[in-house]
């Protein structure tokens, strides 16, 4: 019996059955049934994104982690297929295979890997990827196909101009927004997701479900969600409430471009954002202000991107000043 | 706000892991004598106590073989009759070779007035200074873990008056059933501890914690506490660490101890439900601290149990006892999985602050490979006292510890919560305890300068 060897380590000496590879797993499924909207709506070309965008940041990311820094390769973490996920998400349908390539490459070699991989990023790096290549590919990043038109088109698909690029160009020549909401497909085909788009973002309906996934898993907090839709909601509103005919409603802010891809999946990213509940909010509520502020005033049509990764780098400030409540940091009575 | 639930706990933070109280319904067995013990010379939170018998001396049950030195020390006994063989160092939990006094059993003789009838005896007839020198004479300290000498916490305090005993029932710990077992099998022995714990204190009232997986023990005692005035029973919210002494006080309170402070700054005296007991059995039965409740638990174990054990018997006669060490065992806790000692043989004495011994096999011994931190702030969410363990774990890494010290590394109480939520299983608790150890010695040399 004194043969027998015995761990000596210090306590805790039970773990959570939780782990970062199941965390990740729980992101994929919760993006699952958006995937397969997005499928349904734009084809094959939107299965042929996905798998790219998934393929190649699990393919960087190997590669990095195995010639260049020769660590023992973590891509069974599920991380980079998150990120290639979420790039997918981020890009319209017929966007040709090497721009995925590209943009995988900087999101996972460029915005996460040189800063020594997973956790250490300080940017979200599927945003950094998609941002990289709206500046770089304009053309590409911004003709949207029709959804539906074009599921077995493999060239030539019939674009237009998504809902908020439509109401941007609109009331820049002077259309009212009443005019504009009446053109414009309604609120309940915005919610359930029948729209042109990126493949991700069509959905409310669909990125609602996985949300509640999510939240039901604690794999991400209400805050920031919440903060970031309620934001945009309310500072649109602001704007809308004081001149109502070169505005657009909050509703129509808050259904279309990214906000629900955004503020459910995006910004809720564990690396990229605070730590504590009060900081979460502060966090979503500032995203939500650069969005509308983006939309309004910018000259993209859309501003979540842009939003969040300028949030991402106030993570660090944020995390210094807003402390959580400590126990007992009362006068000794 | 409408309709608030009913059951307490406290406020932030904590977890619930799988509660695996497999010994739950197995009654407190009392094991035969071991053929020999070993006793520790320092069992308690405090100064070692100096042995007064020489090799070879005759010792009865109950007789004191260690003198306690100072106040905040407390007399240790033999716990079996006999002849003592050896005194010198014995390896014990702490993994430290330690003074021991070793007796061989011969007989079973107790010393002199030892009640050892089983009569419940509620007639308190010791007044306050009485009650308060007969434990810390009977080796009382803490049973819950810490083994802070009861005396200590019973003497009273210039300017600060508790107004409320709070008893711990609580727990917490997975596996351990100790308490559980004794408040099914010894409640009217308990609430008279309680009294006298009470009469020490000068308070009216007393408050048993029990936490809310213990249905059968809250519904006896509350039973049987009718007839006792000023003691309730209060269920508790299933919730680690709901033991640990803060939240124990928070939970049923709502008060918080002030940084730096002790219970007593709360107005609050907390004691453990086995420390009742042994209260109870010291001033009413004048019988010293010498046995106690220990489980002995594990997955791969053939009779998960409790048992009434003398304090000294080798752990591997408990083991034995509960159908022997099995194959593939990878580790072997003294203590709860969440804060117990890892121990590197079983040949080790159960002492007074023993509550459980768990056996583990090679799969759950090991810990799962660590991973880069991703952030997702479970550790600050799950903290009961408001730290940032990732935080901590960052600074102690790049040994700025005076910024660990300026982030509270001290107020950590060590329940070991953060690594267990950690999804990257990241030794957390590791690097503040390592941050806590140089913030200790700077103080220390500090205070020497």
């Amino acid at each position: 019996m004194s043969e027998q060897k015995l761990t000596v380590s210090l306590s805790p000496h039970v773990s959570s059955p939780d782990n970062v590879r199941r965390i990740m797993m729980d992101v994929l499924l919760a993006l699952s049934p958006a995937a397969l909207w997005s499928v349904y709506l734009f084809g094959f070309q939107s299965l042929r994104v996905i798998l790219i965008g998934i393929g190649a940041c699990v393919f960087f990311e190997y590669v990095a982690q195995r010639f260049i820094l020769k660590v023992k390769p973590s891509v069974d973490d599920g991380s980079a297929a998150v990120t290639g996920l979420l790039l997918a998400f981020n890009l319209p349908s017929h966007i040709p295979s090497w721009m995925i390539i590209v943009g995988s490459f900087v999101a996972i070699i460029v915005a996460k890997m040189t800063f020594g991989g997973l956790g250490n990023n300080p940017f979200n790096p599927a945003l950094v990827g998609r941002v990289f290549m709206l500046i770089s590919f304009p053309a590409a990043m911004t003709s949207w196909p029709v959804p539906l038109l074009n599921r077995w088109k493999f060239v030539d698909a019939v674009t237009a101009a998504t809902p908020l690029s439509v109401a941007q160009e609109g009331l820049k020549n002077g259309t009212t927004s009443q005019q504009l909401l009446s053109s414009l497909p309604s609120y309940q085909e915005l919610f359930f997701g029948y729209r042109g788009g990126c493949l991700g973002e069509v959905s409310v309906f669909l990125l609602l479900l996985g949300g509640l996934y999510l939240l039901y898993r604690k794999v991400i907090r209400l805050q920031i969600p919440l903060a970031v839709i309620g934001s945009v909601f309310v500072f649109s509103a602001v704007l809308w409430f004081f001149n109502p005919g070169v505005n657009m409603p909050p509703v129509f802010h808050i259904l279309t471009g990214g906000v629900f891809l955004g503020a459910i999946f995006m910004a809720t990213d564990m690396v990229t954002s605070p730590m504590t509940v009060t900081g979460m909010v502060i966090f979503g509520i500032a995203i939500g202000i650069l969005t509308v502020i983006i939309r309004v005033f910018g000259a993209y049509p859309e501003g979540m991107s842009f939003a969040i990764l300028i949030m991402n780098a106030f993570v660090p400030l944020i995390d210094s000043l807003i402390k959580p409540r400590k126990y007992g940091m009362i006068s000794h009575g | 706000m409408e309709k608030r639930s009913k059951i307490k706990t406290f406020p932030f933070g904590g977890v619930h892991p799988p509660d695996l109280k497999h010994s739950a319904q197995r009654p407190i067995e009392s094991l035969p004598l071991p053929t020999t013990v070993s006793i520790p010379v320092l069992q308690h939170f405090g100064a070692p106590s100096q042995p007064i018998v020489k090799v070879g001396d005759k010792v009865k049950a109950g007789q004191v073989i260690a003198q306690a030195q100072g106040f905040l020390s407390v007399n240790i006994h033999a716990t079996i009759s006999g002849t003592v063989t050896r005194i010198d160092e014995v390896m014990d939990v702490s993994g430290y070779k330690r003074p021991a006094i070793t007796i061989n059993a011969e007989g079973e003789e107790w010393v002199e007035g030892v009640d050892l009838s089983r009569a419940l005896d509620r007639n308190i007839r010791l007044n306050r200074e009485e009650i308060v020198k007969k434990v810390q004479q009977d080796g009382l300290v803490g049973l819950g873990g810490a083994g802070f000498p009861v005396h200590v916490k019973l003497t009273p305090v210039a300017g600060k008056q508790a107004d409320i005993l709070l008893i711990n029932g609580a727990e917490c710990e997975p596996y351990l059933t100790c308490d559980h077992r004794l408040m099914i099998e010894k409640g009217p022995e308990i609430l008279v501890g309680v009294l006298i714990l009470m009469k020490a204190l000068n308070v009216a009232k007393a408050v048993i914690g029990v936490e809310s997986n213990k249905v059968d023990a809250i519904a006896h005692l509350t039973a049987i506490a009718r007839d006792f005035d000023g003691i309730k029973i209060v269920t508790l919210q299933t919730r680690y660490p709901q033991g640990a002494e803060k939240q124990f006080i928070e939970a049923l309170t709502g008060r918080q101890v002030p940084v730096g402070g002790l219970p007593l700054d709360a107005k609050c005296v907390v004691q453990n439900i086995a420390t009742a007991f042994a209260v109870y059995e010291s001033v009413q039965k004048n019988k010293p601290l010498i046995e106690r409740v220990v489980t002995v638990a594990g997955e791969d174990l053939k009779k998960p149990s409790n048992f009434r054990v003398r304090i000294g018997t080798s752990m591997a006669y408990l083991i034995e006892a509960a159908g022997g060490l099995p194959e593939g065992t990878g580790k072997i806790i003294s203590g709860g999985p969440m804060m117990g000692k890892a121990l590197n043989m079983i040949d080790i004495p159960v002492v007074k602050t023993t509550s459980g011994i768990l056996v583990f096999g090679q799969e759950k011994s090991r810990r799962d490979p660590v991973l880069n931190c991703i952030r997702c702030a479970r550790c600050v969410a799950h903290c009961p006292l408001g730290l940032e363990p990732y935080l901590l774990m960052n600074l102690s890494e790049n040994e700025r510890f005076d910024d660990a010290e300026r982030e509270m590394a001290m107020n950590c109480c060590e329940c070991g919560t953060c690594a267990y939520v950690c999804p990257s299983k990241r030794p957390l608790l590791d690097y503040i305890r390592l941050a806590k150890t140089f913030i200790t010695q700077k103080r220390k040399e500090k205070a020497a300068r």
